[in-house]
């Protein structure tokens, strides 16, 4: 995973609700697909199949955003990591949202983008700024001190859990981290053999009698 | 100290701490399907990691998988590099795959309770946010993501912080035609898809004792559209004999073993949880949803809400949502035409909801102008099925009786609806485009889909068998 330090780039708000991950990206058709297109392939679009020059990730000056301001419960439905890699793939690298499904939070969290609640005060200046600023300046997110500088100049800082910010910063192995304890692993797995065989040794199965 | 179900699974699974201090909960059983699994499957190959616990492993094809009759790899021209990706890589890494003609064939969160693959107390991740299907047995599900998958095939853990618990108390009893899809879409329109956000949900109390264990798949299959980690209801006498004789589950010496240790998967007495909540289910009628997510539920005897009598921040969903649904304020939903029928999915696709849309149906027919499609769970729930007739009296209904799998519920097998069409469905996501571009989605139960599709509007399917 690449690390994460500070990222300075154009915010865009899109603050509706509940957007699912069937809206942040439909079901992918293909094994390789294009998931730059495939964000918000629906809702971007018209029923002509025109972008919607009304959608703010559409709008000329947000085509290189790097911030996405977002609302309540953002990413809730389907566990699908696409909905991460397709806001990557466009350079979005983070997400100040209102909350988060907790799926999709562990889903950013696991590919270095960086997910942030602020207390509801402050998310509701950073949308007033964001959208006054209009893409026409840029904003700041710095991981290392915790801090949201908004377009229009106002600080914010933001709490992180102590281990997924690191995690971040180092760009850490989720997988190396947790077979460091391949020690443990091993010891727990000999102890079921003997307290639950049934757990691990299963039967033969191949149609009901 | 008292302790509730989920801490006793969480002591029972946890490995230790990660230097990071999130536990590592061992994972008991891992189901993959071939929408995420080729991309994990894809990684660990060039990162040259090995699968720690194939035997432990096993692999569905479900969601791009035609449910024509007489399908093969190819029926569904989007789904075959998936299902051909699928099978390279289970066979590359020794995991037992249940391909389209393998009788164990079916919707993951369908599968591993009915062939005793899930059993009560154990952890069980899938790549899929349905996982908590298997709560229902008592068992604690894990929905990830593609990386999670890769973890779990890699560790055979989850390293994760232990989510708050939140009790949902069900108190009296469900009436006749009421059931596990009625209770969770009035739990939902209670707390909402955000209502159980951080929390692992333990639905109990008399209301839960009273369901069936297929009803109890299909509430706890919800929890994830109330914004839950997870949810699960304490293993009792019902769930031992449901399993009983099933493929994988224990027998002989083994099943006394695991008998003594489910028997104390429950709650003590004491237990504290981190919040609850109570709902009466006395009278509870059949619901239906009106809007664009599954908390957008009424009694079906309701009329559809006016936004400027919600809460302010529930107010522009709701007119979106009435805007997509072509829906004015005060419109009852009975009597709403409907153009489509769904029965199927991992939330009402088991055999008990095919009896009971059956039953609904018997010496009945479609209305006119209605499409309605059947699609079995698994591929055993349709041979059980059709051993019953059931297939029969979908068919002489004007049902097309499918091949199973994920089908119209997520659209992603070539089954979809039309733009504009009003669709009664029995899934568990009634998003916007999710069974096909512009199409209406109402969330019911099997009974209510059913009846639906004779009358060819929503009603109310006690009235409607009480009237003959
Ligand atoms: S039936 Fe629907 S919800 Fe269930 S696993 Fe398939 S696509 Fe997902």
């Amino acid at each position: 995973m690449q690390p994460f330090q500070t990222v300075s780039g154009v915010a865009v708000a899109y603050l509706a609700d509940d957007v699912n991950t069937d809206e942040i990206t439909p079901v992918h058709r293909s094994l390789e697909p294009d998931f730059a297109e495939l964000l918000f392939a629906r809702r971007k679009r018209l029923a002509d199949g025109s972008l919607d020059p009304s959608f703010p990730l559409n709008r000329a000056q947000f085509a290189k955003a790097e911030v996405l301001v977002a609302g309540r419960n953002f990413g809730c439905g389907s566990s699908r990591e696409s909905a991460v890699w397709a806001m990557l793939a466009v350079g979005i690298k983070v997400i100040v949202a209102r909350s988060f499904a907790d799926i999709y939070r562990d889903n950013c969290l696991k590919n270095g983008l960086l997910p942030v609640v602020l207390v509801a005060d402050d998310q509701d200046q950073l949308e007033r700024d964001v959208i006054d600023a209009d893409g026409a300046s840029q904003a700041v997110v710095d991981l290392v001190t915790q801090t949201i500088t908004s377009p229009t100049g106002t600080n914010f800082s933001f709490e992180m859990d102590a281990a997924e910010r690191t995690a971040l910063l180092e760009g850490l192995d989720d997988i190396g981290v947790s077979l460091r304890e391949e020690g443990s692993i091993r010891a727990f797995e000999l102890g079921l053999a003997i307290d639950s065989p049934w757990l691990i040794a299963l039967p033969v199965a191949t149609d009901i009698d | 100290m008292p302790e509730t179900l989920i801490d006793k699974i969480w002591s029972t699974h946890r490995v230790g701490r990660r230097i990071d201090g999130k536990d590592l909960i061992y994972i008991d059983r891992h189901l993959l399907h071939e929408l995420h699994a080729p991309e994990a499957f894809r990684k660990m190959t060039a990162a040259g990691r090995k699968v720690r616990r194939p035997e432990l492993t096993f692999g569905d094809l479900d969601h791009t998988v035609s449910s024509a009759v007489g399908r093969d790899d190819q029926s569904n021209p989007d789904g075959v590099d998936f299902i051909r990706a699928m099978r390279a890589g289970t066979s590359r890494f020794g995991i037992r795959l249940f391909d389209l003609d393998d009788p164990f064939q079916g919707i993951s969160h369908v599968v591993g309770p009915e062939i005793g693959l899930i059993l009560p107390g154990m952890t069980y991740a899938c790549p899929d946010s349905h996982a908590s299907t298997v709560g229902g047995l008592g068992a604690l599900a894990f929905a990830c993501g593609t990386s999670e998958l890769e973890h779990v095939l890699s560790t055979q853990t989850i390293a994760v912080t232990k989510p708050r618990s939140l009790r949902v108390l069900l108190g009296g009893r469900l009436s006749r035609l009421v059931g596990g899809k009625d209770v969770a879409l009035r739990v939902l329109a209670e707390i909402g898809v955000a209502g159980a956000q951080g929390h692992i949900i333990e639905f109990a109390g008399p209301a839960i004792d009273d369901l069936e264990i297929e009803g109890r798949l299909t509430l706890c299959n919800l929890s994830i559209e109330m914004g839950a980690r997870s949810g699960l209801i304490a293993a009792d006498e019902k769930t031992f004999s449901w399993l009983e004789g099933r493929p994988y589950a224990p027998s002989g010496r083994d099943l006394e073993l695991a008998l003594e240790a489910w028997k104390s998967m429950r709650s003590d007495a004491d237990a504290r949880f981190d919040r609850e909540v109570t709902i009466d289910c006395d009278g509870l009628e059949p619901y239906v949803t009106w809007g664009t997510d599954p908390s957008q539920a009424l009694p079906v005897t309701g009329t559809v809400p006016d936004p400027d009598t919600l809460a302010p921040e529930r107010r522009d969903r709701t007119e979106r949502a009435l805007e997509y649904m072509d829906l004015a304020v005060g419109t009852p939903l009975v009597g709403l035409p409907i153009q489509r029928v769904f029965i199927g999915s991992c939330t009402n696709a088991r055999l008990s909801d095919l009896k009971v849309a059956a039953e609904v149906i018997a010496g009945r027919r479609i209305a006119a102008g209605v499409i309605g499609l059947v699609v079995p769970g698994s591929s055993l729930v349709k041979r059980q099925a059709e051993a019953l007739g059931l297939d029969v009296v979908f068919t002489d209904a004007g049902f097309v009786w499918g091949e199973s799998g994920c089908s119209m519920c997520a659209a992603g097998n070539g089954d979809h609806g039309e733009p504009g069409e009003r669709c009664i469905s029995t899934t568990n996501r009634n998003f916007e485009n999710r069974q096909g571009a512009g199409v209406r989605t109402h969330l019911a139960s099997p009974a209510t889909a059913a009846a639906a599709a004779v009358a060819g509007e929503i009603v109310d399917v006690r009235d409607f068998l009480d009237r003959g």
